[in-house]
């Protein structure tokens, strides 16, 4: 069976995919501005990749994400969230805005807010990682009872 | 608008329950789980709406006080952006745990799933 | 101190995240467990030294008293007690699983998930807000859902699948709770939330339907009797050291303490509430007991046995709430039903954790946990089979084990209490408890080897042998050191839950 869908999909993913990345992006960015924020921004930068993994048959998408990257992006946005909030420390407590003692900026303007926008970022990789890989491992199954394509070592658990 | 709307995010709640007291199919039972989560965030949402009301984003040059008093309440709406990604993780664990019920044991009919007895 | 107690929430948190990454370069997965060992006694180390520091509240992101919408982890005498049950039996199960693990592939997995159920759980005692509390009860529950289905035989999936959709509707239930609280009082702290609610005028249906939604969902996570279906699967089919955790501290973390802190700090005491969970606790204790005498699964018999001491714990608890809510309390009497309760959930934490480990060392060993196919393990493995006893003659109430000690005391609160009937019936459970370890005793650990492969069976590696005796030491000595822990530990935890709103309030609580 020829991977993927028809050349017309594949062609249109290819060009579509990458304005779905960067509004993404947008919407993680202008988090603390307007609705949206990391989660929404995630969702959609992993829809970009699900896209891609649609179109192109996941044997070739695994090769431009491997699910250990996937691994390893998820665990460095939670582990840098975690180190921001850590940072909080140096001005008083935990999770304490230290960005926004330092300057709060203009309300309005993209640099505002304080740890927020950086937050936004983290959980952006985050979220998009996870998602990714937890669609990697859920298409990794096939149909016939065990073994294929190893879905049987992922431990019962997607990302 | 306030009492249609409360009644209708309890039906789907109920019918969220029903659907995983009396399904057999795993998919079913996943489903229904899937619309009490949505019907419980709905409620939530619900519980901060002020008739009238403005989105909770402060403007330039607004003062915090009057948007504070013309505003939708934005704590539940923080609530709900949390329930809704728990329900995520949920989901696709729940996802993945039936396809691997089906690999297992080559049915999705929660009768015939009943290996553990007692 | 107070810098220290979000690091109880963090450190296991941040941990699994590094396990996570360090997993996909295979010359560093050989660190996950030492790390995550480490990480965990750290989390015990922190939680000792907060046993001697007094009440702290402390505020995330620095949104002091002076909001009422801050996030405030509060550590007062129960949140004490708690950490460390957690802490203890966390370090205990990592330890047991090092060993016991080897057989499964991807255990980084299985370290990173245990991390974050443990972080959760340390969360959950320390949450001073409803939403926080709702938030740190699901991670901890997701968790444990994808940990039973670790091994993904068929009947560890199947197990872990009735154990998740049961779980969400528990959750579920519980955020309907959380909504409702919320939308009449329109605070999520829970100290405010106990002022608002005392007022007159906040009474009538709403508070009782939120009420009945919390602690339908409450019961469902601690597995009290109408709620109980998911219990003798999941704890079986879960590999050991997650039943240890489970049975050991899941059900108490995210169940009865939870059902503790809110009938008593967000509700208040009232008699209606005091007969549901007097009810409830009845009902587990002696359903609990009656279905365990007839298993002859070795864990299924210590999951209904699950069953039936938290009956016991959820009855001590209903008896304070219901001593506290007459019209001139005792307060006295109701610090003891407390006493008994809070120190039986303490002491099944170590002797079923103790049970279920040694189980899973006799699993290992022997292939079976079917007891009629067992038979002579105390001649060939004698550390396990001393742990075994140990565990069995405490959760039985034999002196002077830990277990005697906290059922003789609730038993007398419950006749100080004027429910005699109630206490016969504890003490009837007991026998029966007494009469089901006997059983195992004689099919397990006496008697000949029903089998070729019981009987090779040999003893099993170092680390698991370890970790039973740390347990089987505690068992015994929680038991001898009652008067000092008492002093130290339990008053204050029965106290923070008397005092209800004075303790916790924000100072500037209206």
């Amino acid at each position: 069976m020829s991977e993927g869908m028809t050349p017309i999909v594949k062609n249109t993913a290819r060009l579509v995919s990458g304005f779905i990345a960067v509004f993404g992006i947008y919407i993680a960015l202008t988090g603390h501005l307007s609705p949206g924020g990391g989660f929404a921004g995630g969702v959609i930068l992993a829809a970009a990749a699900v896209l891609i993994v649609l179109a192109f048959g996941r044997v070739t998408a695994e090769r431009i994400f491997t699910p250990s990257q996937c691994h390893l992006w998820d665990a460095a946005g939670a582990g840098m969230f975690l180190a921001v909030a850590l940072l909080g420390y140096f001005s008083g407590g935990f999770f304490v805005n230290f960005i926004g003692h330092i300057s709060k900026g203009h309300v309005g303007k993209l640099f505002s807010g304080g740890t927020i926008l950086v937050s936004n970022l983290f959980i952006l990789i985050k979220v998009a990682a996870g998602l990714v890989g937890a669609f990697l491992a859920l298409s990794a199954f096939r149909r016939q009872g065990a073994g294929a394509d190893g879905g049987l070592t992922e431990g019962g658990m997607s990302a | 608008m306030s009492t249609g709307i409360y009644i209708l995010a309890f039906a789907i709640l109920l019918a969220g329950l029903y659907a995983i007291v009396a399904k057999k199919n795993v998919v079913k039972i996943i489903i229904g789980l899937l619309a009490m989560d949505y019907a419980l965030n709905l409620l939530l949402v619900l519980v901060g709406y002020r008739t009238g009301g403005t989105p909770p984003i402060l403007a330039e040059g607004q003062a915090p006080a009057k948007l504070a008093a013309a505003a939708v309440d934005p704590l539940p709406q923080a609530m709900v952006l949390t329930s809704i990604v728990i329900g995520l993780g949920l989901t696709a664990l729940m996802v993945a745990m039936g396809i691997r019920l089906y690999e297992r044991y080559g049915t999705f009919d929660t009768n015939r799933i009943r290996k553990l007895r007692g | 101190m107070t810098p220290f107690v979000p690091l109880l929430v963090i450190l296991p948190l941040g941990a699994a995240f590094c396990i996570v990454a360090m997993a996909q370069v295979s010359r560093l997965r050989r660190l996950a467990a030492p790390l995550a060992v480490a990480v965990v006694l750290v989390n015990l180390a922190i939680s000792a030294l907060l046993l001697g520091a007094g009440d702290i509240r402390t505020f995330v992101g620095g949104w002091g008293p002076a909001s009422t919408l801050g996030i405030e982890l509060v550590c007062d005498g129960l949140s004490r007690l708690m950490a460390v049950t957690i802490n203890l039996v966390s370090l205990v199960a990592f330890v047991f699983a090092v060993p016991y693990m080897r057989r499964f592939t991807k255990v980084w997995l299985f370290d990173a998930m245990l991390l974050m159920m443990i972080g959760a759980m340390n969360g959950v005692v320390l949450a001073g807000d409803l939403f926080n509390l709702f938030v740190f009860l699901e991670i901890a529950a997701i968790a444990s859902y994808a940990l039973v289905a670790f091994g993904c035989q068929a009947d560890e999936l199947e197990a872990a699948f009735k154990y998740m959709v049961l779980g969400t509707v528990g959750s579920a239930l519980i955020l309907l709770g959380v909504t409702i609280i919320y939308s009449l009082t329109g605070q999520l702290n829970m100290a405010i939330v106990h002022s608002l609610l005392g007022k007159a005028g906040l009474g009538g249906p709403a508070v009782m339907l939120a009420a009945a939604a919390l602690l339908g969902g409450l019961a469902l996570k601690a597995a009290m009797v109408p709620f109980h279906a998911w219990l003798p699967d999941a704890h079986p089919s879960a590999p050991a050291p997650i039943s240890a955790m489970l049975s050991g501290v899941l059900i108490k973390a995210s169940g009865v303490y939870v059902m503790a802190r809110v009938v008593f700090n967000v509700f208040g005491v009232s008699d209606r509430l005091a007969v549901i969970l007097m009810a409830m606790g009845a009902m587990s204790m002696l359903i609990g007991v009656l279905l365990a005498v007839g298993q002859w699964d070795f864990k299924r018999l210590l999951a209904y046995h699950s069953i039936s001491q938290m009956g016991y714990v959820v009855l001590a608890i209903g008896a304070a709430v219901q001593v506290a809510a007459r019209p001139s309390p005792d307060m006295a009497l109701a610090g003891l039903c407390l006493f008994g309760g809070l120190y039986h959930l303490l002491n099944h934490a170590m002797f079923k954790s103790l049970l279920f480990l040694s189980s899973g060392s006799i699993e290992q060993q022997t292939g079976t946990r079917e007891l009629k196919k067992m038979g002579g393990l105390a001649r060939r493995m004698k550390v396990t089979s001393f742990c075994c006893r140990v565990g069995a003659l405490s959760i039985a109430g034999v002196p002077p084990f830990n277990g005697f000690f906290s059922k003789l005391i609730i038993i007398i609160a419950l006749v100080l209490a004027g429910h005699e009937v109630l206490a016969a019936m504890a003490v009837f459970v007991a026998l029966v408890t007494l009469i089901s370890f006997v059983k195992v005793q004689r099919y397990a650990l006496e008697g000949a080897a029903a089998d070729a492969h019981a009987a090779d069976a040999v003893e099993a590696p170092v680390l698991m042998q370890t970790a039973m005796v740390v347990l089987a030491v505690i068992c015994i000595v929680s038991g001898l050191a009652i008067v000092p822990l008492r002093q130290h530990v339990f008053g204050p935890a029965a106290d923070a839950l008397l005092a209800a709103g004075k303790l916790l309030s924000m100072g500037g609580a209206p």
